[in-house]
């Protein structure tokens, strides 16, 4: 389009300005050495800690499989299959304890998820400025307790409510599911699962913070124009943006959860029985270890005891890969930015 | 089709910092408006006062009337009604990256309570033609996620899923600036057939563009309407003088 009513302005660039001369010089950095060597030294110190890492697992593993042969050859693949646990008469199953710490640890996922998850969104969506702070520092406070104080406090408060008011009011209106049967003693596979829930809440909570601070703003922006109301915005513009980050937050719960000790051996029961009712008390992998190991008299007691390690070792691998192996299935064809 | 837009002494604030005085304009039902002015003059913030984006801000804050049609924009229904009638384009491309091309376009329909998935098909379909992406994408629309476009497919996919919803009004906050110069000849091209049937508001910093796709210019200076009326008077002989000085680079 023409422009007639218009002059163009004088405009002159920069002149040159009379006055002293620059000398050039060379630059000092010129005869600095060139660090070659440095930079060499640098990549072995790092790849020998990389090996130190490798090396250290590979011990544990060979210690493992190793003392536990004589179990091995004992019960063989039986020993995970076997319910018996009778260190009376020499003879091991790990069934039991095996089905503890996976319950356990699926019981704290269902109750840590949906509460982890909703304080991770309302941290980051909606809570005023000023409470973000404290609310996110006490959150993230309870990762640092140590667990046998979840254990005491479990014992001496989450018990007692449990057996007197939680587990009378489940059996009344949950009864007919055969999960909440029997005598409500409080202690037992639900008080478990609840002390666990309530220490990975901090974990997957301050994860799932972390990757929905990092979800673009233009993403909500998108939804809101589309007329979508603040939970609509937050179900397509943000949590589905963040689900692998949440993923990956849950991953770390679950493990953890799979090997808590403390907590959970003082308030599971102890029982190495395997039972459908959640008020039972039952027993997990991790506190048997800890719980038996310094009494085990007897090669092959010992020997069973290790394996349980192993099985223990295998159980959060497999839980690990099947979970990586799910944030990579949710995540495929997506460019790496959405991945938060 | 499109309906006009009537601003009546509209005032935005940013917290204390007032972004826009006494804005008043009448936007032309299905015609296309381009608002051009230099980086922070309020245009951006002015069409977001249009479908009410600028509240989600914090400590944002607007008053005075906005029309869209016979309805008033801000007369204490919901933000979210508002901005189903009225479609928005961002500057950056922002396709849901976890959504196939299908599920963004469909994504605005879905929120409005379409599930029928025959219905959902054709609409797909229709707005992914009226946004020029179509013939690029018919094949992978199911497989292929959102992100996985380029930038000026993005764009389209963008448009496309504004127009699915069949709005009233299509709001463009600078559309092209992250675009190469062939997507931004297509987005142009495209605004072009699209003012046919709906009312085109444009932000823009290229005056040229301005110039190409729009019937009516505003420009904005400080938080000030300066200048409104025709394209061809605003870039030929405009009658105030900062509007001749910021279109014969001046300044800005």
């Amino acid at each position: 389009m023409a422009n007639h009513a218009l002059f163009r302005p004088q405009m002159t660039g920069p002149q040159p300005v009379a006055g002293e001369k620059i000398k050039r010089q060379d630059s000092p950095l010129l005869n600095a050495s060139d660090g070659v060597f440095a930079d060499r030294v640098f990549a072995w110190a790092i790849l020998a800690c990389a090996v130190i890492v490798l090396a250290i697992l590979v011990l544990i593993v060979w210690q493992l499989v190793s003392r536990s042969q004589l179990s091995w050859h004992a019960f063989g693949w039986k020993f995970f299959w076997g319910q018996d646990w009778d260190p009376v008469n020499d003879h091991y199953g790990a069934l039991p304890f095996v089905y503890g710490t996976l319950v356990s640890s699926l019981l704290a996922l269902i109750i840590a998820i949906p509460l982890a998850v909703g304080v991770g969104v309302f941290t980051t969506e909606m809570c005023p400025r000023w409470l973000r702070g404290p609310l996110s520092f006490t959150t993230e406070l309870l990762a640092a307790i140590p667990s046998v104080i979840y254990g005491l406090w479990a014992i001496f408060v989450l018990v007692p409510i449990l057996r007197s008011y939680v587990q009378p009011f489940l059996a009344k209106t949950l009864g007919w599911t055969g999960l909440f049967e029997g005598p409500p003693y409080g202690i037992g596979m639900l008080a478990a699962g609840i002390i666990l829930a309530i220490m990975i809440i901090p974990i997957i909570s301050s994860i799932t913070r972390e990757v929905l601070a990092v979800v673009p703003q233009h993403q909500r922006e998108a939804a809101l124009a589309l007329g979508a109301t603040r939970w609509e915005m937050i179900r397509i513009g943000v949590l589905r943006n963040a689900r692998a980050g949440i993923v990956g937050g849950i991953i770390l719960g679950l493990g953890r959860a799979l090997g808590e000790t403390m907590a959970v051996t003082m308030v599971i029961g102890n029982r190495p029985e395997i039972a459908k009712s959640l008020f039972a008390p039952g027993y997990t992998m991790a506190s048997v270890l800890a719980n038996e190991f310094s009494e085990a008299a007897g090669d092959l007691y010992l020997s069973a005891l290790i394996e349980i390690g192993l099985a223990l070792f295998l159980v959060t691998i497999i839980v690990n890969a099947l979970a990586r192996f799910l944030v990579w299935s949710v995540t495929r064809g997506q460019p790496a930015r959405a991945r938060a | 089709m499109g309906v006009g837009i009537r601003v009546e002494n509209l005032n935005a604030w940013y917290g204390k910092t007032q972004a826009l005085q006494d804005i008043n304009l009448n936007v032309q039902a299905n015609h296309a408006t381009a608002l051009i002015g230099p980086s922070g003059c309020g245009k951006s913030t002015f069409i977001r006062c249009l479908n009410r984006m600028h509240e989600t801000t914090p400590e944002a804050r607007v008053e005075g009337k906005v029309k869209i049609g016979e309805h008033d924009a801000y007369d204490g229904t919901s933000a979210t009604k508002l901005r189903r009638r009225i479609g928005m384009v961002f500057q950056k491309p922002n396709p849901f990256p976890t959504m196939s091309i299908y599920e963004n376009v469909a994504a605005g329909l879905k929120l409005n309570g379409y599930h029928d998935r025959k219905h959902l098909d054709e609409v797909v379909e229709k707005s992914l033609v009226s946004s020029a992406l179509w013939e690029e994408v018919k094949d992978s629309i199911h497989k292929k996620s959102g992100a996985s476009l380029s930038g000026g497919q993005q764009q389209r996919l963008c448009i496309a899923r504004a127009l699915a919803v069949e709005p009233e009004v299509l709001l463009m906050d600078e559309p092209c600036s992250a675009l190469d110069p062939i997507s931004t000849g297509k987005i142009e091209e495209l605004i072009f057939e699209l003012k046919a049937q709906y009312t085109i508001v444009i932000v823009t910093h290229n005056m040229q563009q301005a110039a190409r796709v729009a019937e009516y210019t505003g420009f904005f200076l400080l938080g000030r309407l300066i200048e409104y009326g025709k394209t061809e008077k605003i870039f030929t002989n405009p009658s105030d003088k900062r509007t001749e000085d910021y279109i014969t680079g001046r300044f800005g």
